[in-house]
């Protein structure tokens, strides 16, 4: 396949072989687009079934990349990996990508009742079948790692699992586990994840699936308001208009990883209600959705989004969090 | 070429050198019975020499100093550099602060937060060096060196789309369309930026090796856009000492081909946080020796809540700020911008 696209390009043989025999991967642009069409369900997408978000991410959660969902906790990270574990588990006349699902479970949030729960919510029709409901399950395969080296390990066993073209979806939650310093004692401060950062963003194109990882988020000190050495003038009036009320909390995992991901939804609370937002993505408007969790998983209250200016789309809020989670728990085993 | 490069008798060179012909610009614009005359030989010798004068009098990139090789008076190179196009950012703002826009022939770094729009300017970029030299572009192709995978092809399609609304657009309001002339499909756009995707410096390395070969068999080239330089580099790389020396040999040679090729060469770099007067301050990533690698370096940040773009570092250009929008259709002004200048 990455050769046939070589050859469009025109190069000469000698520098063509090259290019091939070191994989590198090379081709038009117009040749992507047009193989993506023919070749992938929703030219390269997964569907999240929340009709607002697929719009602003042109279809849904796109493979071959890195997408990331990062919050406070018990906002709905969790809840809402295992509803996109299912709909890769579906077949595809239901929407879903026919396929296996790899779900890393690195803080043991895995619930397979509520899954089971989501999918007889949400495809009834599906699930009510004698031995579907089996057969969906028993395409998600939970791994739990409890140490950075059988992390790494089984990413290298993955990796094949995925070469063979039946793994349709990977999840891991969460990244921030691993570097919390909670599995691995004197490691490299530096960047303890550079290598497996790479390793997830080449597999993920190798084999043209999507990646979704799920992020914590730790608050954030003055000395995060960071700078430029020609905006340093401006520090001190930043510093005195900052709302004290309002608690402010950034991504973990650093600033080499919030370039690292392609795609970085952020879930928050403002005055009791919760959004999810497109925080950073290289083919989205900054767009905020408020979103409820039901027995069905996840569901928008409004599809059109809110647009959201400038650097707002980019700050973690969390501001009425705790009333909001007493009160959901209620409803839920209700 | 200089006339004592080219591929005729010594004694023939001599006798140009000594009628005062010292660079063949100066033969573009002679018959051959002038030249025949002035040199004392026959005509076929004149028209032999006159076959390796550059035809249509457009100056020679190449010529230099008639003794020393490579050399360049300084007022050449004002002619030359007065003769190159820019490749418009589609922001007017910004294009005002460049001088016009990205130039070619020199290496333009642009780096900024994550999110702050560097891969959609990256993008814009290769769509506008395609376009023809009246509405901002070179009329040439795009190489676009992907090291992180964020080149989405959907965005890049709808990029081009707008592209091509706002030059009919413009065709219409000045009838500049030549009769017979198609304009330019979106498809045409993605057809000609070549795509690259390299997965670890090594292989980032050998395609910057490569690119001259490549380079020399495609001349339409007009713009290499790697995006992002730093990815690999920021691993774990124990040798620091290493690293500097493939960012170094990788800067020259990529100056290398941008002055060769006279192509833009722009390379987008993240930002890291470094300890300074007390704080901690935001600078481009890779480190004090790989900023003074480039020629031109611009920062974009974020100012309350409108991004704008900084000229850090600068041979020619004052340093300055203006603001920009990323919108569905690409980079354009900032639209509260305008505003403000209407109720004025």
């Amino acid at each position: 396949m990455a050769n046939r696209l070589i050859s469009e390009m025109g190069l000469p043989k000698s520098i063509a072989n090259v290019f091939a025999a070191r994989s590198i991967k090379t081709a038009k642009a117009l040749s992507l687009l047009e193989q993506r069409n023919r070749n992938e369900q929703l030219a390269g997408h997964l569907p999240t079934g929340l009709k607002g978000l697929d719009e602003a991410l042109f279809g849904g959660i796109p493979f071959g990349v890195i997408t990331e969902l990062v919050g406070p906790a018990g906002i709905g990270k969790t809840q809402f990996c295992l509803k996109l574990s299912l709909l890769a588990s579906l077949p595809m006349r239901h929407g879903g990508l026919d396929g296996q699902v790899i779900y890393i479970d690195m803080e043991s949030k895995f619930s397979s009742k509520r899954l089971i729960e989501i999918g007889a919510q949400s495809f009834p029709e599906i699930f009510h079948m004698r031995g579907m409901a089996q057969e969906m399950a028993g395409r998600i395969l939970v791994l739990r790692p409890v140490s950075l080296a059988e992390f790494t390990e089984s990413l290298q066993q993955i990796k094949i699992l995925l070469l063979e073209r039946r793994v349709k979806l990977l999840v891991i939650d969460s990244m921030a586990a691993l570097a919390s310093g909670e599995f691995e004692h004197g490691a490299s401060k530096i960047n303890p994840l550079g290598w497996h950062i790479s390793f997830l963003k080449s597999v993920a194109e190798l084999s043209r699936i999507p990646i979704v990882v799920t992020n914590q988020v730790r608050s954030q000190s003055n000395d995060d308001t960071w700078r430029y050495n020609f905006q340093v003038g401006t520090r001190r009036q930043d510093l005195e208009d900052t709302p004290k009320y309002d608690s402010h909390l950034i991504a973990a995992l650093g600033i080499h990883w919030s370039h690292a991901v392609t795609i970085r939804l952020i879930l928050e609370t403002i005055s009791g209600e919760r959004f999810i937002k497109v925080a950073k993505s290289p083919m989205s408007p900054a767009l905020a959705f408020p979103f409820s969790i039901t027995s069905s998983g996840i569901s928008l209250l409004n599809d059109d989004g809110i647009e959201v200016v400038g650097q707002e789309i980019s700050t973690i809020h969390c501001h009425g969090h705790s009333e909001i989670i007493g009160s959901d728990s209620l409803q839920f085993h209700g | 070429m200089e006339v004592g490069r080219l591929p005729i008798s010594a004694a023939l060179k001599g006798k140009l050198v000594s009628a005062g012909y010292t660079s063949l610009s100066l033969l573009s614009s002679l018959s051959p019975s002038h030249l025949a005359r002035d040199l004392n030989i026959s005509e076929n010798e004149a028209l032999d020499i006159l076959k390796h004068a550059p035809l249509d009098g457009r100056i020679d990139t190449s010529s230099g100093h008639h003794v020393i090789n490579g050399a360049q008076t300084a007022w050449d190179m004002l002619h030359e550099e007065e003769l190159l196009t820019r490749i418009t950012t589609s922001s007017v703002d910004i294009d005002n602060i460049l001088g016009g826009g990205i130039s070619c022939r020199e290496v333009t770094e642009i780096g900024g937060v994550p999110g702050i729009g560097k891969t959609q300017l990256g993008i814009q970029l290769a769509v506008n060096v395609q376009l023809p030299v009246h509405c901002g572009g070179l009329g040439g192709k795009a190489i676009y060196i992907d090291t992180e995978g964020s080149f989405m092809v959907e965005r890049v399609l709808q990029i081009a789309e707008a592209c091509r609304d706002d030059m009919s657009a413009n065709n219409a309001l000045s009838q500049n369309v030549h009769a017979g002339q198609v304009g330019m499909q979106p498809k045409d756009f993605l057809e000609n930026i070549l795509y690259f995707r390299v997965c670890s410096y090594a292989e980032q390395i050998a395609l910057i090796n490569y690119l001259d070969k490549f380079m020399s068999e495609h001349k339409d080239v007009k713009i290499i856009i790697i995006d992002s330089i730093t990815f690999h580099f920021r691993q774990d790389f124990e040798d620091m000492a290493l690293r500097t020396r493939l960012l170094s040999g990788m800067a020259l040679k990529l100056m290398k081909l941008a002055k060769k090729f006279c192509l833009a060469v722009v390379l987008l770099n993240q930002v890291t946080t470094k300890f300074a007067e007390g704080s901690f301050q935001l600078t481009l990533a890779l480190g004090d020796s790989w900023s003074h690698a480039c020629t031109n370096r611009i920062i974009l940040y974020w100012n309350g809540n409108e991004r704008y773009a900084y000229i850090d570092k600068s041979p020619s250009l004052r340093s300055a700020s203006a603001p920009y929008a990323v919108t569905a259709r690409g980079i354009r002004n900032n639209v509260s911008n305008c505003k403000r200048i209407k109720l004025m």
